[in-house]
C-alpha cells in the first residue's frame, strides 16, 4: 500500500511537470498553430536564470524568501524570452506555419548552443532549498517534498489559466480564437495581442517547469529542456491540441503510467508512454479531448 | 555539384542551346562527370588553401569528404519525404541510427559476413520504417512532426538505456577491425570507405531523381499540394505518403550502415534529435523539393560543422573577448543564427540563390 501510495504521488509530481511544460505548448499551438521547438529553450531559460539569480542577485538565494525571489526572476525571464521571440521572429512569419516551425528549430539548436557556450555543457547544481530535499511521511508512504512541490504547482498553474481563460475578457478572445481564429479577427478584434500574451503566459509557465525540474534533479544543463520537450509533445498530442483540460488529463495519464510501469520494470515506462500514443493516435487520432476538424480550450 | 531549378534550367537552356548543345544532354551529363570526378579526387594532391588543411589525397581529407558525402545523401533522402512529399516529419534520424545500430550490434553479435550484416540491418530499419510509419501517417503536419519525434525519441532512450549491454550506451559501439573486409580497415584504406560514400551518394541520387521523373514521383508532389485533390482522383494519399516515408527511411538505414563504417562504431549521437533537427536546416539550407538542393545543403551543413568546429578552437577565436568567442566556438549557435536567416531571407535555399543572382549575372560585360 504505501508502495501504491508512493507511486501515485510521485507519479502525480511527473504529471506535474509534464503539465507545466504542455500547457504553454497546447495553448500556443490552438491558438496561433505554431508548433513551438524554442519552447525547451524557455524552459532552460528559466532554469539558469534562477540559478543565476540564487548565486548573484543581491536578496535571493536559495532558502526562503531569496528562492522565492530567484523563482520570480526565473519565471519572469521565461516569460520575457517568449514574449520577444514571438515579437521578434513569430510575428512576421504570420500564417507560414512550417516557416514558423523552422525559426523555432533554429532557435532551439542556436539557443541551447548559446547556454552551452555561456555556462557549459556540463550540469550545474541547482540551488534548491533544504526541504526539498527532504521527504513527506503521507499514510505510510515518505514522499520527496520536491514531487509534492509539482503537483502542487501544476495544480495552481492548472486553476489559474482555467480561471483566467473562463472569466476575464482577454481569455474569452483566446477561448474564441482557438476556435475560429477568422471571425474573431472580423470582429474587430486583433487576435495577435492575444498571441503575445499567450506565448508570454506559456513562456512562464515553461520556466516554471525549468526551475522546478531544476528543483526535482538537482542540476541544470543546457540541454535538459529539450528531453523534457519531447514528452511535453507526446502530451499535448496525446491531450488533444489547445485544449488546456485535454493536457491536464494527458499529463496525469503519461506520468502516472510511466512512473507505476518504470517501478515494475525500469526502463519500459517510457517505451509504454509512446505505445499509449500509438494507441491513442490509432482510436482517436484528434486527441482525447480534440473535436474533428479543431480543438476547444 | 551545381543545384538546379527549372526556372534557371530554361534559361541555361536557352544559353547552351545557343552555344550548340542541347540543355539535356549537358543536365544528362553534368552529374555524372562530376560523379567521376569525385571518384578520382583521391588521385590528385591538390591543396586547397582555405578548405583544406590538407592535399585533397590525405587521408584527414579523404575522410571529411567521405563523412560531407553521407550527409548530403542522407539530408536527400529526407527531402524525399520533407521538400517533395511535404510531410514534417522529425524522426528521420532513427532509421539512420537503426541502420548504423543494426550493423555495430550485428557485428559485435554474430559472425555473419559483413555484406549479411548490412542486408539485414538494411532490411530491419525497413521493417521498422514501415511499421511506425504506418501508424504516424494516421496524423498529419504538425502532429505528425510530433509523433515521428517520439518515436525517435525512443530509439534514443533505447540506445542509451542499454538493453543487455548490446548498444554500448553512452560510449556507444566501436567496430572490431577483425570482423570487417581488410580493404575497409586502416588509414591507409580510408580511401575505399570513400568510395562506398559516393557509392551510397549515387545510389541515392539515383532513386530519388527516378522517383522524380516517375508517374510515381508526380504523385508525391500533388499529395504535397493538394492530397484532398488526389483522393478525389482516385489514389490513397496515405499509401503515397508511407511509400516516400519507407523509401527515404531504407535509404537512411543504406547511410547509417556506411556512416558506422566510416567512422569505425556506432554512437548515441546518431539517434539525438540534434540530428534529425540538423537534418532539417540541411534540407532547407540546400532548398527542398530541388534536384541537387538538399545534397548540397547536407554536404555544406557537415563540412561547416566539422570546420567550425576546428575554426572554433583556433587561435584568432581565442583571441577575440569571451563574449564572442564563447558563442562562435560553438558550431551549432552559428548554423542556428544562420539557419534563421536564411528561413527570413533566402527561402529557397541554396538552390534558390542561382536564381536571385540571375538579374545581377546579366548585368555582368559578356554575359
Amino acid at each position: 500500500m504505501s508502495t501504491f501510495l508512493l507511486l501515485l504521488l510521485t507519479g502525480l509530481g511527473l504529471a506535474g511537470l509534464y503539465f507545466l511544460v504542455a500547457s504553454g505548448l497546447s495553448l500556443v499551438f490552438g491558438l496561433a498553430d505554431v508548433l513551438n521547438f524554442a519552447h525547451g529553450l524557455f524552459l532552460s531559460v528559466g532554469a539558469y536564470a534562477t540559478w543565476w539569480a540564487a548565486t548573484s542577485l543581491p536578496g535571493a538565494g536559495s532558502e526562503g524568501f531569496g528562492f522565492v525571489l530567484a523563482v520570480a526572476f526565473g519565471v519572469a525571464a521565461g516569460a520575457v524570452v517568449a514574449s520577444i521571440v514571438e515579437l521578434v521572429l513569430i510575428r512576421p512569419l504570420y500564417k507560414r506555419t512550417i516557416a514558423q516551425v523552422l525559426v523555432t528549430v533554429g532557435l532551439s539548436l542556436a539557443g541551447v548552443a548559446l547556454l552551452q557556450a555561456i555556462w557549459g555543457a556540463d550540469a550545474r547544481p541547482f540551488p534548491r532549498p533544504a526541504w526539498a530535499s527532504r521527504v513527506t511521511v503521507i499514510g505510510d508512504a515518505s514522499v520527496p517534498n520536491s514531487s509534492l512541490l509539482l503537483a502542487v504547482a501544476a495544480a495552481v498553474v492548472l486553476a489559474g489559466l482555467l480561471a483566467f481563460l473562463r472569466f476575464t475578457r482577454v481569455g474569452l478572445v483566446i477561448r474564441a480564437g482557438v476556435e475560429d481564429r477568422s471571425m474573431v479577427t472580423a470582429l474587430g478584434i486583433d487576435v495577435r495581442k492575444a498571441f503575445t500574451l499567450v506565448f508570454a503566459l506559456g513562456g512562464a509557465a515553461a520556466a516554471l517547469a525549468g526551475i522546478l525540474a531544476g528543483v526535482q534533479f538537482s542540476v541544470v544543463s543546457p540541454g535538459q529542456g529539450t528531453s523534457l520537450l519531447i514528452f511535453g509533445f507526446i502530451v499535448v498530442v496525446i491531450g488533444g491540441m489547445g485544449s488546456i483540460t485535454g493536457t491536464a488529463w494527458a499529463a496525469a495519464a503519461v506520468g502516472l503510467l510511466q512512473q507505476f510501469v518504470n517501478y515494475y520494470a525500469s526502463g519500459l515506462g517510457d517505451i509504454c508512454v509512446v505505445a499509449l500514443l500509438a494507441v491513442v493516435l490509432l482510436v482517436r487520432p484528434q486527441g482525447l479531448a480534440g473535436v474533428a476538424g479543431g480543438a476547444h480550450a | 555539384m551545381r543545384p538546379e531549378t527549372t526556372a534557371s534550367e530554361q534559361r541555361r537552356d536557352e544559353r547552351a542551346g545557343k552555344a550548340g548543345v542541347p540543355w539535356f544532354l549537358v543536365r544528362r551529363f553534368v552529374p555524372v562527370g562530376v560523379l567521376v570526378l569525385l571518384a578520382v579526387l583521391p588521385y590528385t594532391s591538390l591543396r586547397i588553401p582555405v578548405l583544406f588543411e590538407r592535399p585533397l589525397n590525405a587521408p584527414g581529407s579523404v575522410h571529411l569528404i567521405a563523412i560531407c558525402l553521407v550527409f548530403g545523401g542522407l539530408a536527400l533522402s529526407y527531402d524525399l519525404m520533407f521538400g517533395r512529399t511535404g510531410m514534417l516529419s522529425f524522426g528521420h534520424a532513427l532509421y539512420f541510427a537503426a541502420g548504423g545500430y543494426a550493423t555495430a550490434i550485428l557485428l559485435d553479435q554474430t559472425q555473419w559476413p559483413l555484406w549479411m550484416v548490412a542486408l539485414v540491418a538494411v532490411l530491419g530499419s525497413t521493417v521498422l520504417a514501415l511499421l511506425l510509419g504506418s501508424v504516424a501517417l494516421r496524423t498529419k503536419g504538425i502532429a505528425f512532426a510530433m509523433v515521428t519525434l517520439a518515436f525517435a525519441q525512443i530509439g534514443a532512450i533505447a540506445v542509451s538505456r542499454n538493453p543487455g549491454r548490446i548498444t554500448g550506451g553512452e560510449e556507444g559501439l566501436s567496430l572490431d577491425g577483425h570482423r570487417l573486409p581488410d580493404a575497409l580497415v586502416g588509414v591507409v584504406n580510408t580511401v575505399n570507405l570513400y568510395w562506398l560514400a559516393l557509392a551510397f551518394v549515387a545510389v541515392v541520387a539515383f532513386i530519388v531523381h527516378r522517383i522524380d521523373d516517375a508517374p510515381a514521383g508526380r504523385v508525391l508532389a500533388a499529395v504535397r499540394d493538394d492530397d484532398r485533390r488526389v483522393d478525389v482522383l482516385g489514389l490513397s494519399p496515405y499509401r503515397y505518403r508511407l511509400l516516400a516515408f519507407v523509401i527515404s527511411g531504407a535509404l537512411a538505414a543504406v547511410g547509417g550502415v556506411v556512416y558506422v563504417l566510416l567512422i569505425g562504431g556506432a554512437n548515441p549521437g546518431l539517434t539525438a534529435s540534434d540530428l534529425t533537427l540538423s537534418l532539417l536546416v540541411m534540407v532547407v539550407l540546400g532548398g527542398p523539393g530541388t534536384r541537387w538542393g538538399p545534397l548540397a545543403g547536407g554536404v555544406v551543413f557537415a563540412y561547416l560543422d566539422h570546420r567550425l568546429t576546428a575554426v572554433g578552437s583556433s587561435d584568432a577565436v581565442e583571441r577575440l573577448p569571451s563574449v564572442l568567442s564563447g558563442p562562435l566556438s560553438e558550431p551549432l549557435f552559428i548554423l542556428g543564427v544562420v539557419f534563421i536567416l536564411a528561413v527570413y531571407f533566402f527561402p529557397g535555399g541554396l538552390a534558390g540563390l542561382t536564381q536571385r543572382l540571375g538579374p545581377l549575372r546579366r548585368l555582368l560585360p559578356g554575359k
